[in-house]
Formats: structure tokens, C-alpha cells, sequence
């Protein structure tokens, strides 16, 4: 088993968002996180990386604990994350950006390669500032950040939000790639179609909690689950 | 002496100023930048630097070169090491709060300054030159070490540019200054880049104390004055901007040299502080400052 969480309670100073999530992520599965607003998908990202203080519950991944880490020691063990909005390092390039994201691994060269492999566009980009690109360049290049830290679980908050279809299906090729490589992805999606087409596990988030989880396979675009969980 | 001649003097003078202004706002750029503290307490370190100049270059006998040398690598270092213990003690437990550590810095400038009057007086301290070599002109005679001190503040801005742009601490210091929670997201241990930060800008100002002070004398109140013009020179040039505040190091101590020794100092300072009001004015980002 990849990553597993038990009772995971977590929020910002006296707000608790997070209510004892229980959650696994296994090797070589897309597992997607869906949920209404404001009921703690990115919240949860955020708490995995030991990136909220005072959490409680644990965190493990093959059975070493992660929990009570320090934020920065948490990528060190296995973890990158693409946060929501991409958060790039704005002022810097893109070869820049990929050195920060290579950072705990000694940026091997071979790495860096793979990456762009996976996004060529960024080859042709590496001296520009990564502000300047356009919006789904930066998405790709909040991906291609996150694997220079060769990771065995990838967690991306909502990676195709507000981008342009082809860049929709690159970035999804990417995320099946890891796939195939045996990295556990965990997905915070909105959009049912995505869910459909690239994940192996669903589960639904209410109110701080995992409410209901369950493989993908058979399930409908109108199934009842997306209405009652996601309002779709 | 003639215009010319004497508009020539009063630029070099400037020059000097611009030279020593321009490490210590560096210091205070990089501070503010990085880590979004504004360190009231930055002209104290200048001053400790310039005191402990003095205290080295008595307590190590034999050429003055010798010991000054001493006294440019010991001092910084107490100083940087200083500066890292207050981080460690005072920033750190504050979380780097911008108010808390307003008031808190403002607590270390008055801490800092009297200890340095406990310690070593009220006295202005002399400290004798490494050399005396003197740059003879067709119109008049200049100090030799007045442009070492030039050539040496260029030469560690030009080294601390290289150390920002070309270098894994330089990345890490500027991936953390622009998104402090996504550094730690990537295995920056943050709190070690504050100290590091912090323990740098204040080395920086400590160095500009020691060059300066066998050009000024050394005393527990000469922080006062570097501080003001470190911050026009910050707020002119833009907050955390390495190049902003070269240039803006650049304006100010040339025209604080010109204008002190064609009208008064007084006047010079009176100008600089209008600059500053116009800046926050019309650009209050500064020349070169990113928008909040």
C-alpha cells in the first residue's frame, strides 16, 4: 500500500475543516477526490504535506509515518504536490522552477529529461520567466516541478481548471504516464467527465469527511453518486 | 578651487557614500524581500560592525593592514552570528509576523545599542587605515582608501548578485521569497532560510561599519543615519529590488555628496526625505519594486 490516512484533522487556527479523514492511495492507481466548495479537498492536499500545523491523525506511506513532520521533510520521503492556482515561482524561469522542484533529489540530469519528455513544450521554454507563460504552460510546468522530486504519490488539485481542451488531454496523457510508471495519483477533480476517463478510484468528501469511496469502473456519468455528492 | 575641480570632489565623496549606503540598504533589501520583516535594528548592526572593528584592530598588534584584515572578516562574522541567534530567539517565535517584528527589531535597536555603550562607551573610537596611500590629482590629493572602500563594496554587491543568480542557496533564497508555503511544499527548510537571510543582511551592514570606520570613527549611536538612508534608499529603489537599490544608492549618496558640500548635509538629507515622499506618492511600489 501506497499512502494511508486514518483520522486526519486538520484546518486553519481554530477553524477545523478536516474532521478524521480516513483515505488510501495504492501504487499505480488514479484515485480522485471530489466534493462540493468548501468541504476540504484542498484542505486535505495541504494537511498530507504537513503543510498545516497542528494536525492530527496519521499519515503513512509503506508504512513510515509522515505525520508530525516538518512541512519540508515531507517531499524528502516520497510526496510532491501541485497545488491548486499552480503557485509557480512567478519570477523565475522555468529551468528555475524545475532546479526548486529537483532541490531534495540533487537535480540529476536524467530526471530533468524524463520530465521534459513527458512536457517537450517546456524544452523549448526553459529560459523564459515562468509568469509569462501561458495558462496551461503553467500547469504543465507546476507538474513537471512536482516530478523532478521523482514521487511516489502525486497529489494535483484540480490540474485542468480553466484550460483550454488540448491542453486538458496533454495534461491528462501526463497524469496516465505516471499512471503506467507506478505512481499513486491523487486527483482532486470536479468535472465528472475527467473522473470518468482517467481514474481508477473515486471518493466523495462531505462536510471534512470521506464519505463514500468506490472503484470507477460502471459507474455512469448520471449516476446518482456524482449528484448526490457533487450537485452535478 | 575651481567649479569643475570641486564638483569632481564632491562626486567622488558621493561615490564613497553611495558605496557604503549601497551594502548596508543591500543587507535591509534582502531582509525585507526574503523574509517580509522590516529590521529596525539594521543600522545597529552597522554600528556593531564599526565597534568591532575598532575592538580587532586594538587587540591584534603589528601593521595596521594586518589587523584591519582582521577586523573585515571577524566583525561581520560576530555580527552575522549575532543576528542569527536574534532570529533564532526573537523572529522565529513571532512566525516572521510584519507588525510583531516591526516593534520587535525596534526592542533589539535600543537592546543592541546599550550594550554597545555598556561595552565599549561613549567615546568615537578611531580606527587607522590599512594604508596611506593618497591618488595625487592635478587639483587636489585624494585618499587611496576612500576608493578601496569603493572597489570593495562593488566587488561583494557583484559577489552577492553572483550568490542570488548563480547559486543553490541564491535559488533557494528567492523561490522562498517569492512563495514561502510552496518552498516548504519542495524541501526548503524555510526557517533555516530566514536565519540564513537574516544572518546575511546584517553581515552585510556590518561590513559596510567596518569599511567605513577608518572614514568615521566608531561609536554606540552611528547606527542612526546609515538606517535612514538604508530605508530611502530601499523605498526609492523598491523593497527587496538588489538592482533598485544600487541605482537608488547610486542617486542619494551622490547627491548627498554634491549637495552636502555645495549647500549643507542637512539640506542633502532634507531632499533625499522629499525623494522618498514623492516615491511613495506617484510609484509607491519604488523605481524598481514588483506591485503588492
Amino acid at each position: 500500500m501506497a499512502l494511508e490516512v486514518q483520522g486526519l484533522t486538520a484546518g486553519y487556527g481554530p477553524v477545523t475543516v478536516l474532521r478524521g479523514v480516513d483515505f488510501r492511495a495504492e501504487p499505480g492507481q488514479i484515485t480522485c477526490l471530489m466534493g462540493r466548495n468548501g468541504v476540504g479537498k484542498s484542505t486535505f492536499l495541504m494537511a498530507l504535506m504537513g503543510l498545516l500545523p497542528g494536525a492530527s491523525g496519521t499519515v503513512s506511506l509503506d508504512g513510515t509515518p509522515l505525520h508530525g513532520l516538518p512541512a519540508h521533510e515531507v517531499p524528502k520521503r516520497g510526496l510532491a504536490y501541485v497545488p491548486q492556482g499552480r503557485r509557480l515561482f512567478g519570477p523565475l524561469t522555468v529551468a528555475e522552477n524545475l532546479a526548486v522542484g529537483g532541490l531534495v533529489r540533487g537535480n540529476d540530469s536524467a530526471t530533468q529529461d524524463h520530465v521534459l519528455t513527458l512536457f517537450p513544450r517546456l524544452r523549448e521554454r526553459l529560459t523564459q520567466i515562468s509568469g509569462t507563460l501561458s495558462g496551461g504552460e503553467q500547469q504543465m510546468l507546476a507538474i513537471a516541478r512536482a516530478l523532478c522530486l521523482r514521487p511516489r504519490v502525486l497529489l494535483l488539485d484540480e490540474p485542468t481548471e480553466g484550460l483550454q481542451p488540448s491542453m486538458i488531454a496533454l495534461i491528462q496523457d501526463a497524469i496516465r504516464s505516471l499512471k503506467a510508471e507506478g505512481v499513486a495519483v491523487v486527483l482532486v477533480e470536479q468535472r465528472v467527465d475527467a473522473v470518468l476517463k482517467l481514474a481508477d478510484r473515486v471518493a466523495f468528501m462531505v462536510a471534512g469527511r470521506i464519505e463514500d469511496a468506490m472503484p470507477v469502473k460502471g459507474l455512469a456519468p448520471d449516476a446518482d453518486v456524482f449528484r448526490t455528492y457533487v450537485g452535478v | 578651487m575651481a567649479f569643475g575641480p570641486f564638483l569632481l570632489l564632491a562626486l567622488m565623496e558621493g561615490l564613497v557614500t553611495a558605496a557604503v549606503l549601497a551594502l548596508a540598504a543591500a543587507g535591509l533589501s534582502l531582509v525585507f524581500g526574503v523574509m517580509r520583516v522590516v529590521n529596525v535594528a539594521h543600522g545597529e548592526f552597522y554600528m556593531l560592525g564599526a565597534l568591532l572593528a575598532w575592538a580587532v584592530t586594538t587587540m591584534i598588534p603589528g601593521p595596521p593592514a594586518l589587523a584591519f584584515l582582521a577586523a573585515v572578516i571577524i566583525a561581520p562574522l560576530l555580527v552575522a552570528a549575532l543576528a542569527a541567534a536574534a532570529d533564532g530567539l526573537v523572529l522565529k517565535r513571532l512566525d516572521y509576523d510584519p507588525e510583531a517584528t516591526i516593534v520587535a527589531t525596534i526592542g533589539l535597536l535600543y537592546i543592541l545599542q546599550q550594550a554597545a555603550l555598556s561595552l565599549y562607551g561613549p567615546n568615537a573610537n578611531p580606527v587607522t587605515a590599512p594604508f596611506e596611500w593618497r591618488i595625487q590629482l592635478p587639483w587636489f590629493g585624494y585618499s587611496g582608501y576612500k576608493l578601496f572602500v569603493v572597489l570593495a563594496a562593488g566587488l561583494v554587491l557583484l559577489a552577492l548578485w553572483l550568490l542570488m543568480t548563480r547559486t543553490r542557496a541564491g535559488l533557494v533564497m528567492r523561490a522562498t521569497q517569492v512563495d514561502r508555503m510552496t518552498a516548504q511544499a519542495f524541501g526548503i527548510n524555510v526557517d533555516r532560510v530566514y536565519m540564513g537571510t537574516f544572518a546575511l543582511g546584517a553581515g552585510l551592514a556590518a561590513l559596510a561599519g567596518v569599511l567605513v570606520v577608518p572614514i568615521a570613527q566608531a561609536h554606540y549611536l552611528m547606527g542612526h543615519d546609515p538606517l535612514l538612508l538604508s530605508f530611502i534608499v530601499v523605498i526609492i529603489g523598491g523593497l527587496g529590488s538588489l538592482r533598485g537599490t544600487l541605482i537608488a544608492a547610486l542617486v542619494i549618496g551622490l547627491s548627498d555628496g554634491v549637495i552636502s558640500m555645495f549647500f549643507t548635509p542637512t539640506l542633502a538629507k532634507i531632499l533625499a526625505t522629499l525623494l522618498v515622499a514623492m516615491v511613495l506618492i506617484f510609484r509607491p511600489q519604488g523605481l524598481f519594486g514588483a506591485k503588492a
